[in-house]
């Protein structure tokens, strides 16, 4: 069973749906026992940091995730703001965040060389596979992916980001560190693509 | 570099997809779910869903629809036609729409876009606008008048003024449909296009009027847009989107590459 964190926000029918597609079992659940037992767990979704990282505190999920999950080698999936509250800091909201990866998360420029960058992100962008690993087996590289997103995260150790792309500026657009996987883009909307890396998460063995 | 994206879009009225898709063989091209499948496994970047459905008691088939869509497409998908409140958005967006696109109810309500996007995120709403060449006049500078109701009621709203309004209100994209070129073929109004676009700092998605390949590369080289609506260009067939994308790949515009994967169980 994947458990699908429910923190009052985001779109998680959305992911409910691509995992029932591709044959995945899953609930959405906002109970720590749900999500400690169960097999894999998936922290999707849109919303703001701050708001999210409240809703997370006040379901008394934060030491659930941190050590039910992450430290306890529970295969782990954030999506969107599920990659940026996975690191200490956000710039949103001037957020304080889960800390399960060292680093902060910053806003897009507003500008790059005078002309206006169009913040947020929205839209179908190429993403390199900067380190090999496993959730992209079967996925070319240089695939676009679909991105909603005004902040991007930066991890203090660079060789935690699996894959990057640019927006103005490069950014890294998905991260890994054992057990601990995460993505800017949406999987869920991403087409084929998203739904063949969801799928390798499902059968990753950590 | 973001892909500029094609969206097709489709007229649904009580369920059944209605007008101008009349080309393919082994899809009912009055079934929105088939049309949808279809156009998703071209490679559209996203697809449009507009509800012109005449009586409200009959809306709740359209929620049907969303919800078969989401499904089995997995890609970004937005519905609009007739939204006139939070409730209305919160309905198409739980059915599993990715976002909403609000017209003339955000004119007659433009806390609407606000309300929208607090309760939803910027990302979610589209403020879409029918735009008419009307001349410049004190209250419309720029001679492009925002039309509401199927384009039958002026408003007396400059199109790129309302456009920084509902910036400022929090739409997250702005959809321009000029009626003057809507079902012309003559290709998108690159004026107003390219004038919004440069004045905003969200997305701006082009509408009415492509007819042929090259309006499609001017709407996102000259007009600026980042996504442009197509209807009849492909719902007649001639112009399939496979085909629309490389030849604005031939012509120097980033578009989404189709990629074949593997989803066999293993």
């Amino acid at each position: 069973m994947i458990a699908i964190v429910d923190y009052k926000a985001g779109n998680l029918t959305s992911v409910q749906r691509a995992l029932e597609f591709l044959g995945h079992q899953s609930e959405i659940t906002d109970r720590a026992e749900r999500i400690v037992a169960a097999d894999r767990v998936i922290l999707p979704g849109v919303g703001a940091a701050g708001a999210t990282m409240e809703n997370l505190r006040t379901l008394g999920l934060v030491e659930v995730l941190r050590n039910g999950v992450a430290r306890a080698g529970k295969p782990f999936l954030g999506i969107c703001i599920g990659i940026q509250v996975l690191l200490d800091r956000s710039e949103e909201d001037d957020a304080d965040c889960l800390g399960i990866i060292a680093g902060r998360v910053v806003r897009y420029p507003r500008s790059i060389d005078g002309r206006t960058l169009k913040v947020p992100q929205i839209g179908w962008n190429r993403v390199r596979q900067t380190r090999p690993h496993r959730v992209f087996a079967g996925v070319p590289d240089n695939t676009h992916f679909y991105f909603v997103n005004s902040y991007y995260p930066i991890p203090d150790d660079p060789s935690m980001a699996i894959a990057a792309s640019d927006y103005g500026i490069p950014f890294t657009a998905a991260v890994a560190c054992g057990n601990v996987l995460a993505t800017q883009f949406h999987l869920e909307k991403s087409g084929a693509a998203g739904l063949k890396l969801l799928d390798n998460f499902c059968r990753l063995s950590c | 570099m973001l892909a500029k994206r094609i969206i097709p879009c489709l007229d649904v009225r009580e369920g059944k997809v209605t007008k101008g898709v009349r080309f393919l063989k082994n899809v009912d091209v009055g079934d929105p779910v088939a049309m949808a499948r279809y156009y998703y496994n071209e490679g559209a970047d996203e697809i449009v869903f507009y509800d012109i459905t005449a009586s409200n008691e009959r809306r709740g088939i359209m929620l049907d629809v969303v919800r078969a869509v989401a499904r089995e497409i997995f890609i970004p998908f937005s519905v609009g036609g007739g939204l006139r409140t939070l409730e209305d958005m919160r309905a198409v967006l739980l059915a599993g729409a990715e976002k909403v696109s609000i017209d003339s109810g955000a004119v007659r309500n433009p806390a609407l876009i606000s309300q929208g996007a607090r309760a939803f995120g910027s990302q979610c709403v589209v403020l879409s606008m029918q735009v008419k060449k009307t001349g410049a006049r004190p209250d419309v500078p720029t001679g492009y008048e925002v039309v509401i109701d199927g384009g039958r009621q002026p408003t007396g709203r400059d199109a790129l003024a309302w456009s920084r309004e509902g910036e400022r209100l929090g739409a997250g994209e702005l959809c321009i449909n000029s009626i003057d070129r809507d079902g012309t073929k003559l290709g998108y109004d690159l004026e107003i296009t390219r004038r919004i676009s440069e004045a905003v700092s969200i997305p701006v998605i082009a509408s009415g009027g492509a007819g042929e390949p090259a309006h499609l590369r001017d709407a996102f080289t000259i007009g600026l847009a980042d996504a442009a609506i197509v209807a009849s260009i492909v719902h007649y067939g001639e112009h399939p989107i496979p085909a629309l994308k490389s030849y604005l790949k031939r012509n120097g515009v980033e578009i989404r590459d189709a990629v074949t994967v593997d989803l066999a169980p293993r």
